[in-house]
């Protein structure tokens, strides 16, 4: 491969952005003890902390996978009134500031309003709740999922589907076994991603719940409360935990696009 | 068995008008046209994945316009076969049958017997994006046997497949329909029309312009449209002047034998009954014509030579004859042909 000075030019650029991304992140490995690795490893609050914001994310992530893949599918199949309209609004908590959504996700769960009453009245209150963190975490993360979803829908062709339903079989069936399979790619990517952003979410969720601590939230408050010493060995280890599990997930679709491409040979 | 009742269908770039069309047990219905004709609108509308505006469909003397795709009796086959990418050969096959509370054997021996039939049993356990067209094709069949369909609606089966796999699959076809499968067969191929059908229907525009045998269709084309999409070559309005002569183009009196009298039609001249020769030759041939050669185009048989005679006359010769004459673009030659090779026919 020949290089001109143009693709010297582009190849320093593409350096600087990836040493901006890499650097902090090393510097940060860098200045952080194994010693320190070990104490904050056996630190409980930081063991239930990451428990906590990992079980939420993963649960949040579920449920609304449950609900936002119809929706997905629906978006990918039928043009209604509006659609155009409905396609912005699913991208609307990516732009907005996270603590501003986290104000509006308390507006709704907060005792005086209507969801906040009905929970309630049944000895439930969202505000400092598991469910309160999950629905931050899920309106900033789930547009994630429901726009990967989109995509994967959209690439299945409608003549599959079609094929299917001629051959006297049920539309619920029809989803589950030709619609689904063949957009699995893209909607385990998006699901990474929904998993992985609620999973980091700090603006949405300090403004919901201070307790019980997310992981993001007790970088912060340890970083308030102690400084940047107590802070970065807990950023270490949460980001370690990060990137193994992004890692494992990245395998795991790899592997499955390996296994595709073996079947197209 | 199946009949479309005054069916009309409105997109907004296409419209079918007022087609209706009856189909018996037993036949193999062909429907002809070009592309964007409304042929894919027909197959769609019978299996039942779009509604007509207006109109009725009846299955077996049952009203089935409103019916899901799911209730008809009616298996298609699509024309990108539409294979399940992530199901083996067995499993596609399979599909169908599969919830429906047949046992793991039950399932087994109805995929052995369609993939029998349909001479696919050596790809069962393949990957279906390894497979060729025509593997495809039959494995997209098979797995529509499988819903035991009482009509069979086949989307250009043939059109993607090179000559011997198209070969095999007319056969495969020809003997499914014997066994008494019903089937509708869309195409734009007239010879894939004429190798397999028993009935023909010619489309244009989203109107049904003819249909009848093939033999009515072919001989007695009624438009120019059918003449030409049909593969007829010599095909020209034509005017009655008396009982042997025939305007023909309003440009040449052309000698015929006809019986039908002071009418219009169109004339046939079948391209394989023209001779060409260097000179004016005395035979019992009485139209003879000097004409130029204006093209001449390699074909299966031989050469296919337009002659300009005043109309353009198709000439079907063989390689030997051609070299023997000698010709070439430009080149002064005589047609000539036989009163009674000439077809008038009445317009309707």
């Amino acid at each position: 491969m020949k290089f001109n000075l143009f693709h010297i030019i582009f190849l320093i650029l593409s350096g600087l952005v990836l040493l901006f991304i890499i650097g902090p992140l090393v510097g940060m490995f860098a200045a952080t003890t194994p010693n320190e690795l070990v104490e904050t490893v056996k630190d409980t609050e930081v063991r239930n902390s990451i428990g906590l914001t990992i079980s939420i994310s993963m649960l949040t992530t579920l449920f609304f996978a449950v609900i936002s893949i119809p929706f997905a599918w629906l978006l990918a199949r039928k043009d209604f009134f509006l659609k155009k309209l409905i396609l912005g609004i699913i991208d609307l908590p990516i732009v907005i500031p996270h603590t501003a959504a986290g104000i509006a996700i308390l507006g709704i769960i907060s005792r005086d309003s209507v969801i906040g009453k009905a929970a309630d009245s049944v000895g439930l209150n969202f505000v400092g709740h598991p469910v309160g963190i999950g629905l931050a975490m899920a309106f900033v993360s789930v547009p994630f999922l429901i726009n990967a979803a989109h995509d994967g829908f959209k690439f299945v062709p409608v003549r599959l589907e079609h094929a299917a339903l001629s051959l006297k079989v049920s539309q619920v069936r029809v989803f589950f076994t030709i619609s689904l399979p063949l957009a699995w790619r893209n909607i385990v990517s998006g699901l990474v991603m929904m998993f992985a952003r609620g999973m980091s979410e700090f603006g949405a969720v300090v403004i919901v719940a201070y307790h019980p601590m997310t992981t993001p939230v007790l970088i912060y408050d340890r970083f308030g409360s102690f400084g940047l010493k107590y802070a970065r060995p807990v950023s270490v280890v949460f980001i370690s935990i990060c990137i193994i599990i992004f890692i494992l997930f990245r395998l795991s679709v790899n592997k499955k696009k390996h296994i595709g491409k073996n079947k197209s040979r | 068995m199946l009949e479309l009742k005054n069916i009309h269908i409105k997109f907004d770039d296409f419209s079918l008008k007022d087609f209706s069309l009856k189909v018996e047990k037993g036949d193999y219905y062909v429907i002809l046209g070009e592309s964007g004709a409304g042929k894919s609108v027909i197959l769609e509308l019978l299996s039942g994945l779009i509604k007509p505006n207006a109109g009725k469909i009846f299955f077996n003397k049952e009203d089935i316009t409103n019916y899901s795709i799911q209730k008809r009796k009616i298996g298609i086959v699509f024309q990108d076969y539409a294979v399940f990418p992530h199901l083996n050969v067995f499993n596609n096959i399979a599909y169908p049958v599969r919830k429906k509370g047949f046992s793991k054997q039950e399932i087994k021996n109805k995929v052995l017997e369609k993939a029998k039939k349909t001479e696919i049993l050596h790809l069962l356990h393949r990957k279906t994006p390894e497979l060729s067209g025509g593997e495809l094709q039959r494995v997209a069949l098979a797995r529509t046997l499988m819903t035991e369909p009482e009509l069979l609606l086949l989307d250009e089966p043939l059109s993607a497949l090179d000559v011997i796999l198209r070969d095999n699959l007319r056969n495969l076809l020809r003997n499914l329909n014997k066994e008494g499968l019903t089937v509708i067969h869309i195409t734009h191929d007239y010879e894939e029309a004429l190798s397999l059908a028993n009935k023909i229907a010619v489309i244009n525009s989203g109107k049904l312009v003819q249909k009848g045998k093939p033999s009515d269709i072919f001989n007695h084309p009624k438009s120019e449209f059918v003449a030409a999409f049909t593969g007829i070559k010599n095909f020209y309005k034509a005017k009655y002047i008396s009982e042997n002569e025939v305007l023909t183009d309003n440009k040449i009196i052309i000698r015929a034998q006809t019986h039908k009298k002071n009418c219009e039609g169109y004339l046939m001249i079948p391209s394989g009954t023209v001779i060409i020769s260097q000179n004016k030759q005395e035979s019992s041939a009485v139209n003879n014509f000097k004409g130029k050669v204006e093209s001449i185009i390699p074909s299966v048989h031989g050469q296919e030579i337009l002659v300009d005679a005043g109309i353009k006359v198709s000439v079907r010769i063989t390689n030997e004859s051609f070299m023997k004459l000698e010709l070439s673009e430009g080149k002064n030659i005589w047609i000539s042909f036989k009163a009674n090779s000439v077809k008038f026919i009445k317009k309707s």
